[in-house]
Parts: structure tokens; C-alpha cells; sequence
């Protein structure tokens, strides 16, 4: 059986006044799957996420949630979304647990199951220590965590998460990632962020967005590869005059990291390693070490939205 | 599905609660109760002086007629200056704390989060009429007293109260600011009780707009469908502008 659809959104648009800051956007996320939406700053990010989840109403287009209309029956599907916004909505002078269930009945968990919904959320956000502290006294860190036990507390299909890991240390970012990647697994999640490196370690999909537009939708592994600039890094104990490795078929550049490293980039199609290695041993050029340049999201991501602009000048 | 009153009362209750759990509430509540029982006893202290002249009067006014009501009007005077101040963070502090969107983003629409919120500030002001009340029927230890005027009086305070909250309740849904929120709601009221007081100058039609117009005819111990339809009609406008601005509020950001 393929994985059910969990969220469907065709065609969103979204102005602000006359200017459009969402155009034409289609989602679509299948249960079990991590989306990451990404884009720089001001792209529309927030706004599509707050789209997703009902708080604004899109100007154009159909969101289905599990097969819901968010626009008809707003009760209905609201009640399979769980949503974490940029700024958690925290009453600060609450306690963990009073507002976890306040959270809780709105979202219309029924009065027998809120005590095991509570522990539940609270135990997959390592909250169980913290349920009698009043919400303004805690970290930062803390604080992200009540705002994701709040998004889930209800067992939602859906799960959108704004930024969840802007303003955090290191290790509570590890922490926030693993209970994502936890989550993914049960739920669908799309979370929004400008941190490449969230993108590689969780998502499985990437959709990049732009000026309030889609503009490159894969896999984060299939995006990784966009970057990916063929090449390889070779350690050549005594290495030939640099002009010589030129003449290996298919070498673009040569550049020398130390008197014995060598960073070479070929064109694609060529097989250059293996010509490399061959013309070493019959040279005596006692080659030891070849590893192969890694692509990363980094390279990916400024390649995409640099060609874009250009793109869009020309339609 | 949950029922929608199920919402409405977990939101009223909240905000119940979440007013208690400010000392400032408290600290206002101890205040207002001091200045009951002083009006109290200085009306009183005046009452017990021409006692002695009132009872060679035929038919003499009672203890409620002249101590009550007039400590209950007093009240509903307080009352115009009091509820901006409980209103103002309904809905302003949501936004600025930007806490609104939990309550935007759950599966609760616009009017059941404007009756919640309506309903916890009527709870709420409910309980301090309710003790001001407590206080005058101590006259009952030393005279009879004329409950149906009280009971009048606690209606027409109680409406009185439930206009003044949905007006605060709907300044608050237009501004981030709570202080605007309650400045702006002082001086609509103010403005209101003008009209009042203004004499004989002003039109009729222009006075049966004022609120304390119509809660004088309670507190005289008049119970009229006109006054009663005021209300429900006053308040029900501020609520539905309030349910308006709370939509518009996702449809223009």
C-alpha cells in the first residue's frame, strides 16, 4: 500500500496588498515523510507555513488535510494539524502542564485521554520534570520544547514547524532534530528553516522557495548532488610537474593544497580517477590516497537560487 | 468532535483563571472592596441622621431604597472605569505576546473565541457585583429589606457589565496595545455617560444610546424590555464587530 497523502495544497497565492507574496504554490506530503522548506530570508516561508495551518486564509487555491478542505471544514481538518509557529505561543505566566492541557482541549482531545496525551507529548519533549515550572522561567530551549509538546500533543497527521531550532544551543539542536526525525516516522512534518545543514541531517524531501515562489523540489539526497562539482583530492608521494597532470584525459584544473595533495576537477562524463591511478603506477608517481569530492547542500542551494533570478528575468 | 461550548467554556475558563493569577487582579479586587464598603458607610452614617425625620413621613423610604441603590449606582459608575481595565488584555496581550495564533491555528472559530473570552470577563465581573451584593445585605440584620429593588439592581448591574466587556472586548481585538485598548475603551464609555449627563439639551434619541441611561430605570426598580433590549443589542454589536475584526484578521494578516 502507498503512503497516504496527509497534505495537499494546490495553488496558493497570498497578497499583501497588491503585491503577491505567495504565488502559485503547490504542496504535496505523504505520511511518514519529513518536507524542508527553505529559502532566505523573506522568502515566504512563514507565511506559507501559517498558509498550511489555517492561521491566514490563502487569497487563491484548495488545502486538504487528510482529505479535509481546510477552507470548508476548518473544525474538522484544524484538528489533524499541529503547529509550531516562529515565535511558540506560550502563556508565560502558566505552568507546563496547565498550558499543555489547555492546548490540548482546544485542539479537542477528549477529557478521558488528556491525562495519557500529556504524558505522552511531555515524554517525547523530555519535558517530564518540568510540568510544574511556570513557562516564563525556563531556557529558551525549554521553552522551544513546550511549543513542540504543544504542536503534537493532540496526535496530529500533520505536523508544521516554523524555524524549531532558531535561537538554540548545539546540543538542544541535536535533541530537537532527533525528536523530528522521531516524529517523521509517525506523523508527516514540514518545517521551515534557513540552515542548510537541518535539510541534510532530517528532511527527505527539500522544496526550496523564492520570492514567495516554489522554484526546485527533490530529495534532499537527489539536491545534494546539484552541488556536486566531479572531482577528487589525490596524494601523489612524488608527484610530476603539475603541466603533466594536465594531460590526463578529461582534467578541467589542477590545484596544488600541498607540495604532495592534489584538489583535481574533471568533466563529468570522463573517468579520469581511473586514468589518473594507471598513468601514476606506470610513471612511479606512487599515488596513496584518492577521495572524491562530496557535494554539499551549500554549494546546492547557492547554485538554485542564483540561476533562478536570471530564469525569471528571461520568462 | 468536541461540541463548540465545550470550547467556549475551556477559553472562558482560562481566562478566569489566568485573571487570578495576576497579584495585580487581586490587588485591584482588595481596593475596589474598600471603596464599596466606604461608600457603604458613609451613605449609611447620612441614612441613620434623617431616620428620625424620614419615619414621621407617611410612607417613608426603606434602608434599600436609600442606602442601597444609590451604593449600587456608585458601582455602576466604578464599573465604567473598572472593565476597560480587565478587557483591554483579552485580546491586545494575545497579539502583542503573540499567543493568538495557538488559539488561531486550533480547530476553535472566531465566535467561540470571542464568547469564551466574553464569558470569563462576565464570570469575572459577575463575582464583584456578587460581593458588593454580599455587602448590602448585611442591612438585612437590622431592617427589612426590599429584595425585589436588589434584585432589579443586580440585573441591571449585570447587564451594565456584560455592554461594557463586549465594548472593551472588541477595542482590544483592534490594537496590540492593551493600554490603548483601555484607553480607548475610557473614553467611548466616558463618552457614552456624556451623553447622559449633558441635560435636558441633548435629544431624546441621542440619550437612549447612553448605557447609564438605561441601567438608572433598573436601579429605580424598574424591570423594562426596552432597557433589557438595549443591552442585548449593544452587546451583541460589539461582539460581532469583535468576531469580524478577529476574521479580518486572517484574511488581511
Amino acid at each position: 500500500m502507498s503512503a497516504q497523502i496527509t497534505l495537499n495544497a494546490r495553488n496558493l497565492s497570498r497578497r499583501l496588498g497588491r503585491r503577491e507574496v505567495i504565488r502559485n504554490i503547490s504542496l504535496q506530503l505523504k505520511r511518514g515523510e519529513v518536507l524542508g522548506l527553505l529559502g532566505p530570508n523573506g522568502a515566504g516561508k512563514s507565511t506559507t507555513m501559517q498558509l498550511l495551518s489555517g492561521v491566514l486564509i490563502p487569497h487563491a487555491g484548495q488545502i486538504e488535510i487528510c482529505g479535509i478542505n481546510l477552507a470548508q471544514e476548518p473544525g474538522r481538518a484544524k484538528a489533524c494539524i499541529g503547529y509550531l509557529p516562529e515565535h511558540p505561543p506560550l502563556y508565560r505566566d502558566m505552568r507546563v502542564d496547565d498550558f499543555l492541557l489547555y492546548a490540548a482541549k482546544l485542539h479537542g482531545v477528549a477529557r478521558s485521554g488528556l491525562a495519557e496525551a500529556l504524558a505522552i507529548a511531555k515524554s517525547r519533549c523530555g519535558l517530564e520534570d518540568t510540568g510544574r515550572k511556570i513557562i516564563g522561567t525556563l531556557s529558551k530551549g525549554y521553552q522551544q520544547r513546550v511549543g513542540i509538546a504543544q504542536a503534537i500533543i493532540h496526535n496530529p497527521d500533520v505536523v508544521i514547524l516554523d524555524e524549531p531550532t532558531v535561537g538554540l544551543d548545539p546540543s538542544q539542536i541535536r535533541d530537537i532534530r532527533a525528536l523530528i526525525r522521531e516524529l517523521g516516522n509517525a506523523h508527516s512534518v514540514i518545517l521551515s528553516t534557513h540552515l542548510l545543514g537541518e535539510v541534510e541531517n532530517i528532511c527527505d524531501r527539500v522544496e526550496i522557495m523564492q520570492r514567495g515562489q516554489l522554484i526546485y523540489g527533490d530529495t534532499s539526497v537527489r539536491m545534494q548532488s546539484l552541488g556536486h562539482q566531479a572531482g577528487f583530492i589525490v596524494t601523489l608521494q612524488s608527484p610530476p610537474e603539475p603541466a603533466e597532470l594536465y594531460k590526463v584525459p578529461g582534467v578541467v584544473n589542477v590545484e596544488a593544497l600541498s607540495a604532495t595533495r592534489f584538489k583535481i576537477l574533471h568533466s563529468i562524463d570522463a573517468n579520469t580517477a581511473e586514468a589518473l591511478l594507471s598513468l601514476s603506477a606506470q610513471q612511479g608517481w606512487q599515488a596513496q590516497q584518492l577521495t572524491p569530492l562530496q557535494g554539499n547542500l551549500e554549494d546546492a542551494f547557492v547554485h538554485i537560487t542564483q540561476k533562478q533570478p536570471n530564469q525569471h528575468d528571461q520568462t | 468532535m468536541t461540541r463548540p461550548d465545550t470550547m467556549i467554556l475551556t477559553i472562558a475558563h482560562k481566562e478566569f483563571r489566568s485573571l487570578f493569577a495576576t497579584p495585580s487582579t487581586w490587588f485591584i479586587l482588595g481596593g475596589l472592596q474598600f471603596i464599596f464598603a466606604w461608600f457603604f458607610l458613609a451613605r449609611l452614617d447620612a441614612y441613620l441622621q434623617v431616620q428620625a425625620q424620614l419615619v414621621q413621613l407617611a410612607n417613608p423610604p426603606g434602608a434599600t431604597h436609600s442606602v442601597a441603590a444609590p451604593v449600587l449606582a456608585t458601582i455602576g459608575f466604578i464599573l465604567m472605569m473598572l472593565v476597560p481595565i480587565f478587557t483591554m488584555r483579552l485580546v491586545a496581550e494575545e497579539r502583542r505576546n503573540q499567543t493568538l495564533v495557538l488559539l488561531m491555528a486550533s480547530p476553535v472559530a472566531s465566535w467561540e473565541i470571542i464568547a469564551g473570552k466574553f464569558l470569563g470577563m462576565l464570570l469575572f465581573l459577575s463575582l464583584i457585583i456578587a460581593a458588593s451584593f454580599l455587602m448590602l445585605l448585611t442591612l438585612a440584620l437590622g431592617t427589612p429589606l426590599d429584595y425585589g429593588l436588589l434584585i432589579t439592581n443586580a440585573a441591571g448591574l449585570f447587564m451594565l457589565a456584560a455592554g461594557y466587556s463586549a465594548l472593551g472586548l472588541y477595542f482590544s481585538t483592534l490594537t496590540t496595545q492593551p493600554v490603548v485598548a483601555a484607553s480607548s475603551t475610557i473614553a467611548a464609555l466616558f463618552g457614552l455617560w456624556l451623553i447622559d449627563v449633558a441635560g435636558s439639551s441633548t435629544g431624546t434619541i441621542l440619550k437612549a444610546l447612553s448605557p447609564t441611561v438605561h441601567f438608572q430605570s433598573f436601579n429605580t426598580g424598574l424591570l423594562l424590555s426596552k432597557d433589557i433590549t438595549y443591552f442585548l443589542l449593544f452587546s451583541a454589536i460589539c461582539l460581532l464587530l469583535a468576531i469580524r475584526r478577529l476574521n479580518n484578521s486572517r484574511i488581511y494578516g
